[in-house]
């Protein structure tokens, strides 16, 4: 028998993890042959490919900066990431996450070194478990890394949840769907930045302060890990 | 495809200094302290054909909400619920950088923001819209019309969005043989249920100060803005940084105190309009 979503007597969740547990996490480099740079990142059952164009000039040459280059950042799900098939079409819920993602990562990517420019970032979620614009940051903050692209700093990103009244660290969909908050974070550790912040769902200032710690620190533990595979991709090269 | 802004206005930057050189002694440039929200003015029932409707004034900003109802099938999930829907215009007349077309990333961020706190408190009694279980439910629909843009369009929206929720009547109706529901619009004046008040607060940083209540310029300036939805009793009931800047922990926290009490100034004006004014 399916476990209830909650906590159970145990203090564990339905899938068998403690409130503070991640899924497990999966992180690869270089997946596409074309893109500057490209990550896959797996949250559990959460797939997304994330890819890096550029910096490259503009199709619209008009949209430029002199003195930076401008990120474009899409957040889009494939049709079958879903149980029920999602249309192509960007839904309103994706053209706002395409916004706070591009903000989560827009402070730390040096874009003053390739003014007139564009980086494209695209995140292609191909499984839906939960947390997929958390994982989509992540992958991103990669691809970018993978394309060299000069950074301050790396980004990962992770949800706190709040189910039967308990806060619990990267909500799956079982969990979202019975949930009383979600909470997405993003942050660069390196620079004590919390780069993107939203809350879905009513807390207490006490519970938003525990909440974040959890998130930040969760996300410390992934930036060391995305810095690991990073350096993983270099081949060793014997003196 | 999000794309970082590249039509700013450029004045803004080049007041930095002045804004900040205020700030530093804890004012702005309209005489206000970086504490206090503008002057909020909230007028209702300025629509006759929208079963609900509010201007609101919030310094130079302007916003419109209008509530406008029809008969609709529930959800399959949610048969004994009504439907509410958020939806946001930047008008073009309210700012130059407004462009006519579909709602544009900031359009939609606003009216998703507004919808989820309403949501998630349950400010609207859904389960008070029903006309038939599982058959016909009253649609709401809560559109957002912004006026003229000096900034904080978040706060001054959801003020709007509330007023006219609060203020907006049911019109009767009867049953016809076939089942369906025949309005008679303009008629009857059971109100929508508003179970809870929700306000939204924006603070912005800028250089070192976390300011309250944006204007326009103060937005272009900023580095970001944090908008946290709160109820009567102050819980945080939806929250959103908006804009490129990184936030740092501390400044959520002041953020969160100083935003505490902005509310509270919002809850009175809001009170003041519940009822028609």
């Amino acid at each position: 028998m399916k476990a209830k979503v909650g906590i159970d007597e145990r203090g564990l969740r339905h899938d068998g993890r403690r409130p503070d547990e991640m899924r497990p996490v999966s992180m690869k480099v270089g997946v596409l042959a074309n893109a500057s740079g490209s990550a896959l990142v797996e949250f559990g059952k959460t797939k997304v490919l994330a890819a890096v164009y550029g910096p490259r000039e503009p199709q619209q040459r008009f949209m430029v900066l002199p003195e930076k280059a401008i990120l474009r950042v899409r957040y889009h799900m494939a049709p079958f990431s879903t149980t029920e098939r999602k249309s192509p079409a960007p839904s309103r819920r994706e053209v706002e996450l395409s916004k706070v993602i591009r903000e989560a990562l827009e402070d730390v990517v040096i874009t003053s070194e390739y003014p007139r420019t564009v980086i494209d970032v695209f995140v292609e979620v191909l499984q839906a478990d939960g947390g997929t614009r958390a994982a989509g940051i992540t992958a991103a903050s990669l691809a970018l890394a993978d394309a060299g692209l000069p950074m301050k700093a790396l980004v990962a990103s992770v949800a706190v949840g709040k189910i039967a009244g308990a806060l619990v660290l990267d909500v799956d969909e079982a969990e979202d769907s019975v949930g009383e908050a979600d909470m997405p974070v993003a942050a660069a550790p390196d620079l004590g930045l919390i780069t993107l912040f939203q809350l879905n769902g009513v807390l207490t200032e006490e519970e938003v302060q525990r909440g974040l710690s959890m998130a930040l620190r969760a996300i410390e533990q992934l930036v060391a890990m995305e810095k690991t595979v990073l350096k993983q991709s270099y081949e060793v090269v014997e003196e | 495809m999000s794309v970082t802004p590249f039509r700013l206005p450029v004045i803004p930057a080049l007041k930095r200094q002045s804004y900040l050189s205020l700030y530093k002694r804890g004012v702005r440039d309209d005489g206000r302290s970086i504490r206090s929200p503008r002057q909020v003015e909230i007028k209702v029932g300025v629509l006759d054909k929208a079963e609900g409707s509010a201007l609101v004034k919030l310094g130079n900003t302007q916003v419109l909400a209008g509530v406008k109802v029809e008969v609709t099938s529930p959800f399959k999930d949610s048969p004994n619920q009504g439907v509410l829907v958020v939806h946001a215009e930047n008008v073009p007349l309210a700012s130059p950088i407004f462009e006519p077309g579909p709602p544009d990333e900031n359009a939609i961020e606003l009216a998703r923001v507004i919808d989820r706190s309403l949501r998630e408190v349950k400010a609207v009694d859904l389960g008070s819209l029903v006309i038939r279980p599982g058959e016909k439910v009253w649609n709401v629909w809560v559109d957002i019309y912004v006026l003229d843009h000096d900034g904080n369009l978040f706060d001054a929206s959801m003020l709007a969005a509330m007023a006219a929720l609060m203020n907006a009547d049911l019109p009767d109706y009867e049953e016809l043989e076939t089942g369906e529901i025949s309005l008679r619009r303009g008629v009857g004046g059971r109100k929508i249920k508003v179970d809870h008040m929700v306000v939204t607060v924006t603070t912005a940083k800028v250089g070192s100060y976390i300011i309250v209540d944006p204007n326009f310029e103060e937005e272009v300036i900023s580095d970001y803005r944090l908008v946290l939805a709160f109820d009567e009793k102050l819980r945080i009931v939806g929250a959103q940084k908006t804009g490129s800047g990184g936030m740092k922990l501390e400044e959520l926290q002041e953020a969160i105190k100083v935003s505490k009490e902005a509310a509270q100034i919002y809850f009175k004006v809001l009170e003041q309009a519940r009822g028609g004014s």
